[in-house]
């Protein structure tokens, strides 16, 4: 158990962790965008993370070759950093041209 | 050791996907099902990355992870694109709370 594998459980499960927190702001919060800001910030930050914990992981023989395969995968980051947000933002830009109602409290009566 | 911790983290991460798909599948309007097919995808993107962990070939498919980030990126903004232009399609559950 050296020190990269220490790093990497550890981004692995804080990653897990937002996973976990983001699908439970899917299923159960009351409004499309409320949802949507549960899915769109925990997956962007949850995939970086376990992203980079893989590609720490992976440097562990330190060669040539896995150096090339961490640069890539921090090439995969980027990409899902910058296009996690701009699916959402697309999506939010969608829902409010078609006119979702946002949810609120005083709607809710009980007959 | 760390192979049964890469093989605990995709079983849950499966275990996760199956929940989003629950709400891909009982979504009130169409774009809450884009919004589970998206977040599906995002976390097919890092289970990927833990196959190949655990086939020790991480070089192949962390170009399978690539593609497969590119693809789910252009079907989100497609789908969502596609619906934004027929309005009459969408909106089936707040029509059921407007009406009672």
């Amino acid at each position: 158990m050296t020190v990269f594998s220490v790093i990497a459980i550890i981004l692995i499960l804080l990653g897990l962790f937002f996973f976990f927190a983001g699908t439970v702001g899917i299923l159960r919060l009351p409004d499309f965008y409320s949802r949507l800001h549960a899915a769109g910030k925990c997956d962007s930050l949850a995939a970086t993370l376990m992203i980079f914990g893989i590609a720490i992981y992976n440097l562990q023989p330190f060669t040539f070759g896995a150096l090339l395969v961490s640069i890539k995968l921090l090439l995969v980051a980027l990409f899902v950093f910058i296009a996690s947000p701009t699916a959402t933002h697309a999506i939010t830009e969608a829902a409010l041209v078609l006119g979702v109602k946002p949810w609120k409290r005083t709607e809710k009566k009980k007959p | 050791m760390m192979h049964s911790f890469f093989l605990a983290t995709g079983i849950a991460l499966v275990v996760l996907m199956a929940l989003s798909l629950l709400r891909a599948v009982i979504g009130p309007t169409i774009l809450d099902r884009i919004l589970g097919g998206n977040v599906i995808g995002t976390k097919t993107t890092v289970l990927l990355l833990l196959i190949g962990l655990l086939y020790d070939d991480l070089g192949m498919f962390v170009d399978i992870a690539i593609a497969y980030a590119l693809l789910n990126f252009i079907a989100t903004l497609g789908a969502t694109k596609f619906f934004l232009r027929r309005l009459g399609v969408f909106l089936e559950g707040q029509e059921q709370e407007k009406n009672p």
